[in-house]
């Protein structure tokens, strides 16, 4: 017998001592679980040990099926590699099964699958995540004398079941396949063995195909869209065994015909794997039984997560739910947050089922007289929509064939989000919910901020609690203060609650926060009283001449502006990104994205880049959404060398400034290409590069109208068309808001459309308010109003614009430059100094 | 992670103790006038802020929100904002001004040589 890490609880070199976490299972919610408390600094309290009888690291189960289709190979679908346990010095003992578990000892007892060898690993914190298994239905003839399934007879749940059906389907000498069961596993299955030639019957037991999701109709649909792809299909059918001799010859069905084929494979549901837990003495109803903190009923010390447990009477069988539990586990297990509960998932499916797009959520069918049903059918394209409405929520929908409307339909359900009257809407068009229906129809429980987790219900109480503005209950919630796309709806959930209560809050008008002036009135007091500081503007407009600090970085971006040279450049104005160059990360190291302009590089710039993350050993290496390269995880104190390294100037990926221009390959490349987007791209990102403003810019500019660089979702947005002309549009976004641009003006040379577009920016960085991207921006002011002042000049101020618009321009040093001489002391000095740096993953 | 618990029994009289010697932490230029830095001190991490009036104080140097850097943060002559996610901190007491759990703020002196001064176990509030 080995022990291994029979050892109590080690100390790492200079770390602080760690316990011992040993995981049972080493399947999709057992590793993600790992992953979950490593992202919580979990390596720093815990050394991990893992067991699971798969011979293997944690792969894609998923996938499984896209093996079986030749979609994937299963090298591909590896999740964690071995590399990835070794890196993070997890202890995995593959192929070894865990048999016994002495709570009272606190040790586990394993098996290696193959030599037999015994091992023990002793725990202070144990996580069972031992999953399903393929249940296999009583039968004759599936099991030789031994145990072992029939030859030619498989179960669909693992690798090595893929491994030998595919092997199997392959033989020159198999012609026909039955699959037992009719839900999307066996769907699934039948669909990937066609594609080795082979013919496939599925015998399901129930009434219909994928009982568990759909309803009849829906159903119906399905099966024929199963039988156009040659698939057979026997519903109610009971099968009583399997025949042949040693091998498989076909299967027995109760009061029919024996189907003959050469191989099957049984796809009948699965079974959770609780015989450990039994025995080892824990709760085991229809799974292992978990508390909403993910722990066993039995024993603190030991948790449980996955397909293997139950939760408030539910067990579940896709990995959307294992996701949560995994969450709250190493919120739990690491104590990062002790208030984390799991409250059970609501489940909605989005699947492929056997090339044919369905998606599944609540009832399938009304069950109440006043339940509403919208219904659409066309089984001749094999489409089929069924919502289920009571009470003006979503409580049901199962969709066929066209899923465009799946992710809203999916989002009402899970939050009671409000429907739009016109049903209609939910079904075809865009169909998110009108901003009118809002507040008063949302469930209480819905949850409105999704960053830090608001309900309607918290926002409500605020308002009974006495803050009747928006911005008090904001400040009182959080709400709103994550990535802001809730903002309206709080606005209206607020004014609802609050009724004739709701105080107008005059600090909405205001730039920021500590200076009670907008933007107008603010930017005519600084240049009247020449204030070129933001310790001066403090002094002179603020109340009693408080500083505030939710206000420095809005002045000094609004300063810098307007003096561009002259501006008095005091260090503690900015907000860390600014004073060190680079995106402050969860982790407090920072992230670095050199200039690239138009996303165009060159072998030279990519080899340098390489270097220099494998210098500072740069712990992952990323595409952008912006067409350019980061380097994340770079400690603080090694951005100046980083720089130095790279030689490139900075992207200003942390700024609210000027970001970048995304361009298409455009007329030299493109066969469709009508004008020379990257040539525009580079040419804009130069002339404007890092210029502060009220808050991001982000551009493109696409060679024609296939507008492969996204023009139209962009704050500029520059499309080529026929006939050498440019169109221009301005308040594009495609982020947190989806909003298409307007059509500022149609050009007919590149150089025009860099005039408008520096116009435009210089009319937004003196209009817009603090944080109000063009999304907002345009559509408040308007588009007749910008075409009139930047187009047609109708205010005569166009030539002004230009020219302050260039004195930007020309004021603009490249902030990397501080690489050689740091602008303060400590500049570059590490936040946390006995913080292990970096903790992001390693890739 | 949470702060070090780092209260001395004798922390919540009021006078602080007398007999604690300081931690010098170096001089006080190497904080800019406005800024916060961070100090590994016996084992803890402290982030000294210097706000524009002069006045110094030092707060424990890891949020408790999820962990962020505060000698990173913005501040003014009452707070300091944490950079991750813009919670509110007492420069005095640690309190929190957005409803976070609050900081340990230590005693904290410049003597005559221009020195900080770190009082570890005189903390204000813990
Ligand atoms: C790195 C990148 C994601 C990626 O891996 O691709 C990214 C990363 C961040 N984005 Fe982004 N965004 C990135 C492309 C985008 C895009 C796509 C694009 O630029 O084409 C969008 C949609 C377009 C847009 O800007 O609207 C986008 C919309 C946002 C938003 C939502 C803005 C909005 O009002 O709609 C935020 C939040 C904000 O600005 O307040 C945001 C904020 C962030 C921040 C800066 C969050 C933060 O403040 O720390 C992320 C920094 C992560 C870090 O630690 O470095 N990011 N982000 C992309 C960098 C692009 C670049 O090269 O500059
Ligand atoms: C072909 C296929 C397609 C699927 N498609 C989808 C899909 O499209 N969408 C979706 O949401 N879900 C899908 N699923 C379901 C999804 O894969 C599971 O929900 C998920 O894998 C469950 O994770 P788990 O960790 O609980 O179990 P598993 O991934 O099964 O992991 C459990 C692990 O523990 C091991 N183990 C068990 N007992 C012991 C023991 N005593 N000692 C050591 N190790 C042990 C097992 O061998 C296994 O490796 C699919 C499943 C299959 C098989
Ligand atoms: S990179 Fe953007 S989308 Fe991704 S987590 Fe950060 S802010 Fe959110
Ligand atoms: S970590 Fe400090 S506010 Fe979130």
């Amino acid at each position: 017998m080995t022990a291994l890490q029979d050892r109590p609880l080690t100390a790492t070199e200079d770390g602080p001592v760690r316990s011992r976490l040993v995981v049972i299972g080493n399947g999709m919610a057992g590793a993600r679980t790992v992953e979950e408390i490593l992202a919580r600094g979990g390596a720093e309290q815990f050394s991990v040990t893992m067991f699971g009888d798969e011979p293997y690291g944690n792969y894609n189960r998923i996938m499984l099926s896209h093996v079986l289709s030749g979609e994937e190979t299963d090298e591909d679908i590896y999740l964690n590699t071995l590399d990835w346990y070794a890196d993070n010095d997890i202890s995995l003992h593959a192929g070894h099964r865990v048999v016994r578990v002495d709570r009272f000892a606190k040790i586990v007892t394993a098996v290696h699958t193959a030599t037999g060898d015994v091992a023990e690993a002793g725990y202070d914190k144990l996580i069972i995540a031992t999953g399903s298994s393929s249940f296999m239905p009583r039968m004759d003839g599936l099991t030789r004398p031994d145990g072992s399934l029939t030859d030619g007879v498989f179960a669909f749940r693992t690798i090595d079941d893929t491994r030998g059906m595919i092997a199997y389907a392959e033989h020159d000498h198999h012609h026909r396949a039955v699959v037992i069961g009719g839900g999307l596993l066996g769907l699934e299955a039948a669909r990937g063995l066609q594609r080795f030639g082979l013919s496939v019957d599925v015998v399901h037991a129930g009434a219909h195909l994928m009982n568990a999701q759909l309803g009849a109709a829906g159903a119906d649909i399905l099966r024929a869209g199963v039988e156009r792809l040659g698939i057979g299909v026997h519903l109610s059918a009971r099968t009583t065994g399997i025949l042949g001799d040693g091998r498989v010859t076909g299967v027995a069905l109760q009061d029919r015909e024996a189907l003959p084929c050469d191989m099957v494979v049984i796809a009948a549901g699965i079974r959770p794997n609780v015989e450990l837990a039994v025995t080892s003495g824990f709760t085991v109803e229809r799974a292992i039984v978990v508390d909403d903190f993910m722990r066993t009923v039995d024993d603190p010390d030991v948790y449980a997560v996955g397909e293997c447990v139950q939760h408030r009477g539910q067990v579940y069988g896709l990995v959307a739910p294992l996701w949560e539990q995994a969450g709250v586990l190493a919120d739990q297990i690491t104590g990062a947050d002790v208030t984390a509960a799991y409250h059970g998932s609501r489940t909605a499916t989005k699947l492929k089922v056997a090339g044919m797009e369905v998606a599944a959520m609540g009832l399938q069918e009304p069950e109440r007289d006043t339940d509403e049903q919208v219904l659409f059918a066309e089984p001749k394209r094999g489409v089929y929509k069924s919502l289920i409405i009571r009470d003006d929520k979503l409580v049901g929908a199962t969709v066929l064939g066209d899923t465009s409307k799946v992710a809203f339909l999916m989002q009402a359900f899970d939050q009671g989000l409000p429907l739009p009257q016109e049903r209609l809407s939910m079904l075809f068009e865009l169909g998110a919910p009108s901003a009118e229906v809002g507040a008063a129809e949302l469930d209480p429980q819905a949850q409105v901020c999704n960053c830090n987790g608001v309900s309607k219900a918290q926002l409500c109480s605020a308002v009974e609690s006495g803050c009747t503005s928006v911005q008090g209950v904001m400040d009182r919630t959080r709400a709103g203060k994550g990535c802001g796309s809730c903002k309206l709806m709080v606005k209206q959930i607020v004014e609802w609650a609050a009724g004739d209560r709701v105080q107008e809050d005059p600090s909405v008008h205001w730039y920021v926060p500590g200076i009670p002036m907008d933007k107008p009135a603010l930017m005519r007091a600084i240049r009247e009283q020449g204030l070129r500081s933001v310790s001066a503007v403090f002094a002179a407009l603020a109340p009693d001449g408080q500083e505030d600090a939710r206000s420095k970085m809005g002045l000094g971006s609004l300063l810098k502006m307007m003096w561009n040279d002259e501006y008095v450049d005091e260090r503690d104005a900015r907000f860390i990104n600014d004073r060190v160059h680079a995106n402050i990360q969860r982790d407090g190291t920072f992230s670095v994205v050199p200039q690239m302009k138009g996303g165009v590089t060159s072998p030279a710039q990519l080899r340098r880049i390489a270097d220099v993350a494998e210098k500072w050993q740069v712990p992952m290496v990323k595409l952008t959404g912006g067409q350019r390269i980061d380097l994340l995880g770079v400690r603080k104190e090694d951005l100046p060398a980083v720089w130095a390294d790279l030689e490139m100037p900075s992207g200003y990926a942390y700024g609210k400034s000027f970001r970048t221009v995304k361009t298409c390959v455009g007329q030299e490349f493109c066969r469709f290409g009508v004008g020379d987007s990257t040539n525009l791209g580079i040419a804009l990102e130069s002339r404007f590069q890092g210029l502060e403003s009220p808050a991001k810019i982000k551009m493109a500019v696409s060679g024609c109208p296939r507008n492969c660089a996204e023009s139209y979702v962009k704050d500029v947005g520059i499309v080529a068309i026929d006939g050498g002309r440019w169109e221009i549009y301005v308040g594009g976004a495609a982020g947190a808001h989806i909003r298409k641009g307007d059509l500022l003006a149609t050009v007919d040379d590149p150089e025009t459309a860099e005039r408008l577009t520096g116009r435009f920016m210089q009319y937004y960085r003196e209009h817009a308010k603090w944080l109000e991207r063009t999304y907002a921006f345009v559509p408040r002011v308007g588009l007749d109003h910008l075409k009139a002042v930047i187009v047609e000049d109708s205010l005569g101020i166009g030539a002004d614009l230009d020219t302050r618009m260039q004195s930007s321009i020309d004021a603009y040093r490249d902030p990397w430059h501080e690489a050689h001489r740091p602008a303060t002391p400590g500049q570059f000095r590490t936040g946390l100094p006995l913080q292990v740096l970096p903790q992001v993953p390693i890739r | 992670m949470s702060a070090p618990d780092t209260a001395a029994p004798d922390a919540q009289e009021g006078p602080l103790a007398v007999h604690e010697a300081p931690h010098r932490l170096g001089p006080l230029e190497q904080i800019p006038v406005g800024e916060g830095r961070a100090f590994g001190v016996d084992g803890q991490q402290i982030a000294v802020f210097r706000v524009r009036s002069g006045s110094v104080y030092a707060l424990s140097a890891v949020c408790p929100h999820r962990g962020g850097p505060l000698a990173d943060g913005q501040l003014d002559e009452r707070q300091v904002l944490c950079p991750l996610h813009l919670n509110g901190f007492e420069l005095a007491t640690g309190c929190s001004t957005t409803g976070e759990s609050p900081l340990t703020a230590y005693r904290v002196e410049v003597d005559g040589t221009g020195d900080v001064l770190l009082y570890l176990h005189g903390a204000v509030r813990g």
